[in-house]
């Protein structure tokens, strides 16, 4: 029976790494975030290292005992993931220079539209203009117009012109 | 059955080898368009003839001829081809549409070099997600479609493309991690990462780890899928893209994390333990998208909230965990990819017309572009369920097995996504009035819209119609694939017939199962 407890040292990287990658991938700073990255995606490249089992010698037939080989296919899966975190972190890095260039900074931003909106909700307005959703009457303009059963002439009471131009009759 | 798995990888390999050819002859525009065109068809008609063959037995490629699980298997079930078959129409559509755009604007504002070969590795990477057998192939088609969607999505490095790339870029980097994490503790727990032959083990580990594991990847399957919570980046991103760039994202790339919560809940967990949780994410999901819908300005990103609202409704058909539930969903999926694909290009065509995106600038489309008028009405109202559209068919479906299903969470989901689909139906008549009946603020300028970009549109919101026209087959078809999900056993037994080895090569290299323990047995 191979003993499949994991080293604690090796737990420890793992933890460590992660928490420093996350840490860090919740920077404002594009460098920062892609440190973040790299971090984390070796921390998970050391955990797949640890669900293989102890550490031996190379899984090749006839060079090493069947009982002491390493477990071969954690190690191709980390080598993928190693060679695609690669490629995306050149990417990220182009993309950061490429803000640099645009901005003078390579920090993350964030959604305009989105506060926009937000803001808008905040201060009670609509999110947009429309034909009908403009106020351009108060109630009690709207109400002086209206023609009532009281005999009295509309508008005396207010005796001004809406804000449209229109004397109330 | 004839043997037609030769055919099963065509779908991966042709457009990973044109993508190779347009790189390789990136100076010649033309030839680009021409390989990327006979590419896409000819996987497409792969799609359709797995598509005919899957309905009567999966069929099973073991790649290398490594019996699975030794090596990778790509499996092509009745789900993965259908889901192949409506991406590559979908995506051949688009392709036209751009291949029109870049002749129109004479490769002005895209870099057409790189676009081509991109497209195609998209394409390839969604087929490898579809088709995978394997939970580590599932995670090399999921970057694979990435690593282009970051490309495309960022294409011609302008600034607005470099802020919302960024921010895609990175939440797509932290759901790649969590599913990396997610594979480490299934092989820990298991020894294994093949599908089948996790099905077959895992019922037997912890349940604790169970539940981690399920837990995990629903985390890493619903970012990419825009689930709420962790569903804002999708507004924030994908109106950026170009117009077709847009379309195909919303179509596919959202549809392969609903595939992947699909295959991973109803053959490695079975037994539902999480579809409360599901459930509720759903009806989340559902109603935030809405609201958010119903609160933008700008018609790319309305669309794109009505894309997070109706992801809740096919969450909510797999939540159901039954036959009814999972066949609606499926057939859900079906519909939207087509619906939402049309939508956007639709709202490319808007965009090109009016010159602008948002809502307070355009106006008056109903009376000089009759035919976009048409061409927005008729998936819009798809979208927004109205009879006897795909869209209704599907809601429908779902709606029914919500009401069977008899719990309350499920009778709660039947009465939101009547609330979602009613708010969907404001959103867009709001949409409809402002772009195409009020009068527009200032004369819009006259654009011609070229026959070659309404061309793809026109025949997209056709395949959306003729949804409608065989959605009995369909639904047939759906529920068939539906019963086959829910019963595990139907599936292992296709990739491991004997229950422990595929066909192949395997015996002389590992030992046999029975006699050791699962650490040893690779």
């Amino acid at each position: 029976m191979i003993d499949t407890s994991p080293s604690l040292a090796l737990v420890l990287v793992v933890g460590v790494l992660v928490a420093v990658g996350v840490y860090l991938l919740l920077e404002r700073s594009l460098s920062r975030v892609v440190l973040g990255v790299i971090l984390l995606g070796n921390g998970v490249n050391v955990l797949f290292l640890v669900a293989g089992g102890a550490a031996g010698g190379a899984p090749i037939i006839g060079l090493t005992d069947e009982s002491e080989m390493s477990d071969p296919l954690p190690q191709a899966m980390v080598l993928t993931a190693i060679v695609i975190t690669l490629g995306m972190t050149a990417f990220l890095l182009a993309m950061a220079y490429r803000s640099w260039q645009i901005n003078a900074h390579d920090e993350v931003q964030d959604d305009l539209e989105d506060r926009r909106v937000a803001r808008r909700a905040a201060a009670d307005q609509a999110a947009f203009a429309d034909a009908d959703t403009e106020q351009t009457t108060t109630l009690d303009e709207d109400a002086a117009e209206v023609r009532d059963e009281t005999g009295e002439p509309d508008g005396a009471a207010s005796g001004a012109a809406g804000p449209d131009g229109r004397v109330p009759r | 059955m004839s043997d037609l798995t030769w055919v099963v990888p065509l779908p991966v390999v042709l457009p990973l080898f044109a993508a190779g050819l347009a790189l390789a002859l990136w100076r010649h525009g033309r030839a680009q368009g021409v390989i990327s065109v006979v590419a896409l068809t000819a996987s497409l008609a792969a799609s359709v003839v797995l598509l005919v063959a899957a309905d009567d037995a999966t069929l099973v490629l073991d790649v290398g001829g490594w019996s699975a699980p030794v090596g990778i298997s790509l499996v092509a079930d009745r789900l993965s081809t259908l889901m192949l078959t409506v991406s590559f129409a979908v995506t051949l559509a688009v392709l036209v549409y751009s291949l029109a755009q870049g002749v129109e604007d004479g490769d002005a504002e895209t870099p057409v070099a790189i676009f081509h070969p991109t497209y195609l590795v998209l394409t390839a990477g969604v087929a490898n997600a579809f088709l995978s057998g394997d939970l580590f192939n599932l995670y090399v088609g999921f970057e694979i479609l990435l690593a282009a969607s970051y490309v495309l999505l960022t294409l011609g490095g302008t600034g607005e493309r470099i802020r919302a790339g960024t921010i895609y870029v990175l939440v797509s980097l932290v759901s790649s991690v969590i599913f990396l994490t997610a594979i480490a503790v299934a092989y820990a727990a298991t020894g294994t990462v093949n599908l089948a032959q996790l099905a077959l083990r895992l019922p037997e580990i912890d349940p604790g780890i169970q539940l981690v594991l399920q837990l995990l990847l629903l985390i890493a399957f619903g970012i990419k899928a825009a689930i709420f919570p962790m569903s804002a980046w999708l507004p924030d991103s994908y109106p950026t893209a170009p117009a077709p760039v847009t379309a195909v994202f919303a179509g596919l790339l959202t549809k392969v994390g609903v595939y992947a919560v699909i295959r991973t809940q109803t053959l490695l967990f079975p037994d539902g333990r999480l579809d409360d949780l599901l459930l509720g994410a759903a009806l989340a999901t559902m109603v935030v998208g809405i609201l958010g819908a119903v609160a933008q300005n700008d018609i790319k990103r309305l669309v794109s909230f009505t894309l997070v609202s109706h992801i809740g409704y096919m969450i909510f058909g797999i939540a159901l965990s039954s036959d009814a539930g999972l066949s609606s969903a499926i057939f859900y999926v079906t519909h939207h990819i087509t619906v939402q694909t049309a939508l956007f290009l639709v709202v490319g065509l808007m965009e090109r017309r009016g010159g602008s995106t948002s809502l307070d600038e355009l106006g008056g489309l109903a009376k000089i572009a009759p035919v976009l008028a048409v061409l927005f009405f008729v998936p819009a109202m798809n979208l927004a369920g109205i009879p006897p559209m795909s869209g209704f068919l599907g809601k429908t479906g779902l709606l029914q097995a919500g009401v069977a299903a008899g719990t309350w969470p499920a009778t709660l989901l039947v009465v939101g996504s009547v609330t979602t689909s009613l708010l969907t139906l404001y959103a867009i008549v709001k949409a409809w009035n402002k772009a195409f009946w009020q009068a527009a603020p200032v004369e819009l300028p006259a654009v011609r819209l070229p026959a070659g970009m309404v061309g793809p549109a026109v025949a997209l919101v056709a395949l959306g119609v003729s949804i409608t026209v065989v959605a009995g087959p369909l639904f047939g078809y759906t529920e068939r694939a539906a019963a086959m999900l829910r019963d595990p056993d139907q599936y292992v037994a296709s990739v491991l017939p004997d229950g422990a080895r595929g066909e192949g090569l395997s015996d002389d290299v590992a030992l046999a199962p029975s006699d050791t323990d699962p650490q040893d047995d690779r």
